[in-house]
């Protein structure tokens, strides 16, 4: 009996003191991550600075009817899916390439060198990425007019022109992300057992076929995870890339805005803090749902690739 | 005989495609930055002649002599900014995260499953950013402190995940032969998981080092005064308004020429000034990242 009530004492204070040591984590996810949930009513009501998020009165859906009467809702909602499906499709593509490139390399020199350079832009903010656009668009002296001059072309006004940040924001959201994800895929490609390939060269099989038919079928599992992971984040945009780079001018907001955008915006510039919120809510909430929804799927066709 | 085949293979298809699209893709990643260094070398007069180059003319260091005299000060203190928020960053963080990422990886730990999930709920769904703004500005009183700079990246649900993957990978009955000893957990956590684990310390650091490092985005949302902007959030500001560098002249040095900026040459140095120490260690980090991306693709 005494030695039961030793066990789960010690028990009880193994568990205690084990928790303590979560304590200092568990304070600093309360106050910036679950407060903030809590504090997502704001979305309900009507705002004002004197009153704070408590004291403001109720008012219903009527930021959310406001929002969604608004042009903005659809733009800010378009954009950010049609961006985010692009970039998905994009840098897969491309990042596949580089990793089997890499895995084709013969010198180790090469892989180490090409490595370095591809990961290089992940290293740099989006503010210093703006800078390295902006050598190439400024539209009087930037490098890309003097090309098209070159060329006997017309400049373009590219800060002026909504219509071309449809390619530049892919176009830069590969250059900065495909180094980094290529070496994801390059350490799966590391990680396929060599004796099937060589199985697949005894039998004849050729280069190409290798890469079809037995390493592109090996990754597919990580390449569903990572499709997964960033399907789940469709709704959220990367708040860098679209402020940045785009240097937040008012004439390209229909190609460059979206849903994180308008909700800073709201919150920093605008003031309109209930209608911020909102948008913020109505994002936090689709973006769950996608999750669980995509997750459940994956979950019953490929139940290696799912994340929980 | 040998060399032949591999002759025969250096040639093939796939290998020559495959080496355009390294070469290829490797170019757009230097031209960028070469660019920003030539034009910051470049003369003023000669870019307002013949616009920017790969080959700088008129090769000077007057942008970067322009930037010391006139904004030497508040580049300074940006740095200053910047070291001690990824410094105190980074401990505080490497610290809380760890602590708790052994917890959770205990197997005999009660709450393991339940904490486990409250912070990978963090990773499922959040408040939003108006709801966050108005905790720190309104509940914590962190509106122009260096703690805004701070404190909101203490602890990352993905790297605290992955801190957890790696202190599982040591076996329980190390943990068990310490604690028969008599060592408490706290005690075991010191003496058996650091030690054994400072890889993944490294790893993560690196991550959350570099998170602060590049961090523009708290001093946009809580910083309003001169004194506590970071490197980034001064470039983002130069970005904006070229103007910015002559303001943060104006309450410093006395004796410089405002009405005439060499404006497209000094927002590159800048840049480079900024940036540059970055590019410098970056090749000693890189290989941080290729471990920390190779542990998290092992599922946890």
């Amino acid at each position: 009996m005494t030695r039961k009530i030793q066990i789960s004492d010690s028990k009880t204070r193994n568990n205690l003191s084990l928790f303590l040591m979560c304590v200092p984590a568990l304070v600093f996810l309360l106050l910036f991550n679950y407060l903030p949930m809590f504090g997502a009513v704001v979305a309900f009501k009507r705002y004002s600075i004197a009153e704070g998020i408590w004291g403001s009165p109720w008012c219903g859906l009527q930021n959310f009817r406001f929002l969604f009467s608004t042009v903005d809702a659809w733009r800010i909602t378009r954009n950010t899916i049609l961006y985010n499906l692009t970039f998905i499709i994009l840098n897969t593509m491309i990042s596949l390439a580089l990793a089997f490139a890499l895995d084709g390399l013969k010198k180790k020199s090469g892989l180490k060198f090409f490595q370095t350079v591809n990961f290089f832009p992940h290293f740099l903010s989006w503010v210093v990425a703006g800078f390295m656009l902006y050598a190439f668009l400024q539209p009087q002296y930037g490098l890309l007019n003097r090309l098209l001059g070159l060329f006997g072309m017309e400049g373009v006004k590219w800060y002026m022109d909504a219509s071309c940040w449809i390619v530049i924001l892919p176009v830069m959201y590969v250059w900065k992300n495909a180094g980094y994800t290529s070496l994801i895929y390059y350490s799966g490609l590391l990680g396929i057992d060599s004796s099937i390939v060589e199985a697949a060269r005894m039998d004849g099989a050729n280069p190409r076929q290798v890469l079809f038919w037995v390493k592109l079928p090996e990754l597919r599992p990580l390449i569903i995870t990572m499709l997964l992971l960033a399907v789940g984040k469709i709704f959220y945009a990367d708040f860098g890339l679209f402020y940045n780079l785009p240097r937040n001018i008012g004439i390209l907001y229909e190609t460059t805005d979206v849903i994180d955008t308008y909700v800073y915006r709201s919150l920093k510039i605008t003031g309109d803090i209930g209608m911020g919120a909102a948008a913020g809510l109505y994002q936090s909430l689709l973006g769950f749902l996608l999750v669980m929804v995509t997750n459940t799927i994956v979950k019953k066709t490929e139940p290696d690739s799912a994340l929980f | 005989m040998r060399s032949a085949r591999n002759r025969k293979k250096k040639w093939s298809f796939e290998h020559v495609l495959g080496l355009l699209i390294l070469c290829l893709f490797s170019l757009l990643c230097i031209v960028p930055i070469w660019s920003v260094i030539s034009i910051a070398l470049s003369d003023e007069a000669m870019i307002s002649q013949y616009g920017y180059s790969l080959i700088p003319r008129g090769i000077t260091l007057d942008a970067f002599r322009y930037v010391m005299d006139s904004a030497g000060w508040q580049l300074a203190k940006a740095y200053g900014v910047t070291i001690t928020t990824t410094a105190a960053g980074t401990v505080l963080s490497l610290v809380f995260m760890s602590m708790m990422a052994y917890a959770l990886a205990r197997p005999d730990f009660r709450w393991a499953r339940i904490f486990g999930f409250l912070v990978y709920f963090t990773l499922l769904f959040n408040g939003g950013m108006v709801p966050g703004y108005m905790v720190v500005t309104r509940v914590l009183h962190l509106k122009d402190t260096l703690g805004a700079l701070i404190f909101p990246y203490v602890i990352g649900a993905w790297n605290l995940l992955l801190m957890r993957t790696f202190f599982k990978g040591i076996p329980y009955e190390l943990i068990e032969a310490a604690k028969i000893d008599g060592a408490g957990n706290f005690s075991i956590y010191l003496k058996v998981t650091v030690p054994l684990c400072k890889a993944a310390f490294a790893t993560i650091g690196v991550l959350v080092a570099l998170q602060y490092w590049n961090d523009w985005w708290l001093p946009l949302l809580y910083i309003d005064s001169n004194k506590l902007a970071n490197l980034q959030y001064l470039l983002y500001r130069i970005m904006a308004n070229i103007q910015a560098i002559s303001e943060m002249a104006a309450s410093g040095a006395v004796d410089v020429d405002f009405s005439n900026i060499p404006s497209e040459t000094v927002r590159m140095a800048m840049c480079i000034l900024a940036a540059g120490p970055m590019l410098v260690v970056f090749p000693f980090f890189q290989k941080f990242f290729a471990k920390g991306i190779m542990a998290g693709s092992i599922k946890g």
